[in-house]
């Protein structure tokens, strides 16, 4: 049993290291060639090894882009991506908190109406609705804008569901001893469904910062001025926006700083992330 | 402080379900009223209704000298101890304590003051600054207990809120509170399935069955004199054992029972192996089972020429033996007579 078992955790091993690899091989080549000099590429052989110009690169694209060859600095669009993300993943679940709240602990008229419409949303994303979307936003005035950029992907129910699935755990009682006490529903909602919620905030706030991050397709369409551009849109104008060949130096610098912040978010926020996921409270 | 008084009060859910029907009872004020009865009898709707969370379908409620029935539970001015406590589980017991002051803007210095002392009063004061998921069950019993005492309410409401203590906890806590309510004097409807919890601990019982009051009295009013054959059935352990009328005649043991009686209760504490003093009813039986109890003794037999079972208890282990066939007497004045079709006591 025992040499059985040491095989077995061995096997194991050999298994998840080469699974890590394959996951963690093409950053670490992003990585590598993100400190080559520009023309290490033309060559046709993949670097395995940094390169010298590491520093440089990163400061041109931060600082000062390479507009002649279709890549404006992205410490705005890093900016741009990251006013995104926080919007919608705030606006998300503060409507879906609120819109939760009253279709669980409210009887009105409609509510399964409403509980529908909120759930004929999930079948509706972005990408499905874009031309009319972009229609409305076109109308509206808001292309070009942080509204335009986020309000469309903010109407969305994901997030409603993962909060209702709480909010029934929560016991009944817990209700009724806050009406004694002497709280009002926005009172009890502020005082006592928020605060347990907590974690389930948490992760909902980590993949909705991701899902905002990564938005391609919505950015690509609505921005012109590249002023509200995103990075992960900057990625794909420096791949095919110029004439001449990619400069993958400074394409592969912009990704690994564009896959940056997601990592931080979830390194801060695993912790809750993960109790938000698989715990739930009493 | 405060006299609740319910005159007429039902509900009826939607869908025509009748949870509690016509119930009117005067709580006098100070006075510890148990309802009672078995699961579905209405006992906690009715807590409910008078708590503020049930709507009144008919009916009115008055608690001190308001009509309260289209009032919010808060401005009851009553307090609840929920079974499962429902204790806020992100605040510490001081915020559980001191949330309902501070909704209802009670200043600082007096929510500390009151915090403090029903802490101290609950034996609480150690876990203050604890979470609830931190405390054991019979803490956490008190603290929601503390909740319910800070806030000087006209009245207190008890629903089942020692069923999720073990036994010795239960009895220890049962004790707690009546001492407490004694020593507050504050008018408290407590609920209970529980009849020993129900009778240790009221003033006054009140027993439901279906919706409806069969009989309000003192434990010993109730024990003594059931009103009805539920009552009888339903208070004191192990429960009355009923026979029929005919039987007894067919045994010649006829006594003078008021006419119309045709089901006759015995406790069991009142039958005896040996024949007691004064007028008595004997009968014979069969021993099936003999359950040792400590001090006492329950003897399960059967009535001989019948298939009915009697429950005995005596004291200490009697000389008698799983098949044996003995005699049981029970006292003239111990009958309790009912009329079966009514369930009603005669007489």
């Amino acid at each position: 049993m025992v040499e059985n078992d040491r095989f077995g955790t061995l096997l194991a091993h050999i298994v998840l290291i080469l699974g890590v690899a394959v996951v963690v091989f093409p950053v670490y080549v992003a990585i590598i060639a993100s400190t080559h000099e520009p023309g290490t590429f033309l060559r046709g052989v993949m670097p395995l090894l940094p390169g010298p110009q590491g520093w440089e690169n990163y400061r041109t694209v931060l600082f000062e882009g390479r507009s002649n060859a279709g890549a404006p600095p992205i410490g705005g669009m890093l900016w741009n991506s990251f006013v995104m993300a926080m919007l919608i993943a705030v606006g998300k679940i503060a409507i879906s908190l609120l819109s939760t709240f009253a279709i669980v602990y409210f009887r009105f008229r409609f509510r399964l109406f409403f509980f529908w419409v909120i759930f004929l949303t999930l079948m509706l994303p972005v990408e499905v609705r874009i031309v009319p979307t972009f229609d409305v936003v076109a109308s509206l005035g808001m292309l070009n804008t942080y509204a335009g950029l986020t309000i469309p992907l903010i109407a969305s129910a994901t997030a409603t569901f993962l909060f209702r699935q709480f909010f029934m755990t929560i016991p009944e009682e817990m209700l009724e001893a806050a009406r004694v006490d002497g709280a009002g529903p926005m009172k009890f909602f502020k005082d006592i469904l928020v605060p347990l919620s907590v974690t389930n905030i948490a992760a909902m706030f980590v993949i909705m910062f991701i899902y905002g991050w990564n938005q391609y397709l919505w950015p690509l369409l609505i921005t012109t001025d590249d002023s509200y551009y995103t990075v992960v849109m900057g990625i794909q104008r420096m791949v095919t926006g110029a004439d001449s060949e990619p400069l993958w130096h400074l394409v592969m610098a912009t990704v690994v700083l564009a896959a940056l912040p997601p990592i931080l978010v979830i390194l801060f926020m695993q912790r809750l992330f993960v109790k938000g996921l698989t715990e739930t409270e009493k | 402080m405060a006299r609740i008084v319910m005159d007429g009060l039902s509900k009826v859910y939607a869908g025509g379900v009748k949870a509690v029907t016509d119930v009117s009872l005067d709580v006098a004020d100070g006075e510890m009223i148990v309802l009672v009865g078995p699961s579905g009898c209405g006992k906690s709707t009715l807590l409910r209704m008078v708590a503020g969370l049930e709507t009144i379908s008919a009916g009115t409620l008055t608690i001190g000298d308001r009509v309260v029935n289209q009032l919010e539970p808060a401005q009851r001015d009553i307090a609840m101890v929920f079974q499962n406590y429902a204790l806020y589980p992100h605040m510490t017991v001081r915020g559980n304590l001191a949330y309902g002051l501070k909704n209802r803007g009670t200043p600082a210095d007096e929510i500390a003051r009151r915090v403090a002392q029903a802490a101290e009063m609950l034996e609480i004061a150690p876990f203050l600054d604890r979470k609830p998921r931190q405390l054991s069950g019979g803490q956490r019993q008190r603290v929601a207990m503390g909740r319910a005492l800070v806030r000087e309410p006209a009245a207190f409401l008890f629903d089942e809120p020692l069923s999720n203590l073990d036994a010795k906890l239960r009895v220890q806590m049962r004790v707690e509170i009546k001492q407490l309510q004694r020593r507050l004097g504050t008018t408290s409807l407590y609920v209970t399935h529980d009849q020993l919890e129900a009778l240790t601990l009221a003033d006054r019982l009140v027993v439901l069955n279906g919706g409806v009051i069969e009989q309000v009295g003192t434990p010993m009013e109730l024990y003594d004199r059931p009103a009805t054959v539920f009552v009888a059935g339903f208070i004191g352990s192990p429960a009355m054992n009923m026979v029929a009328m005919p039987y007894l005649r067919e045994q010649g043991a006829v006594p003078g029972l008021p006419s119309g009686t045709d089901l006759v209760g015995m406790r069991p504490d009142d039958l005896s192996l040996t024949p007691p003093d004064g007028d008595h009813l004997t009968l014979r039986g069969s021993v099936v089972l003999l359950e040792p109890a400590g001090a006492e003794s329950h003897v399960y037999l059967t009535l001989k020429g019948s298939r009915q079972a009697v429950t005995l208890r005596t004291q200490g282990l009697p000389a008698v033996r799983e098949g044996d066939e003995v005699s049981l007497h029970a006292p003239l004045r111990a009958l309790h007579p009912f009329d079966e079709a009514t369930g009603k006591r005669v007489g």
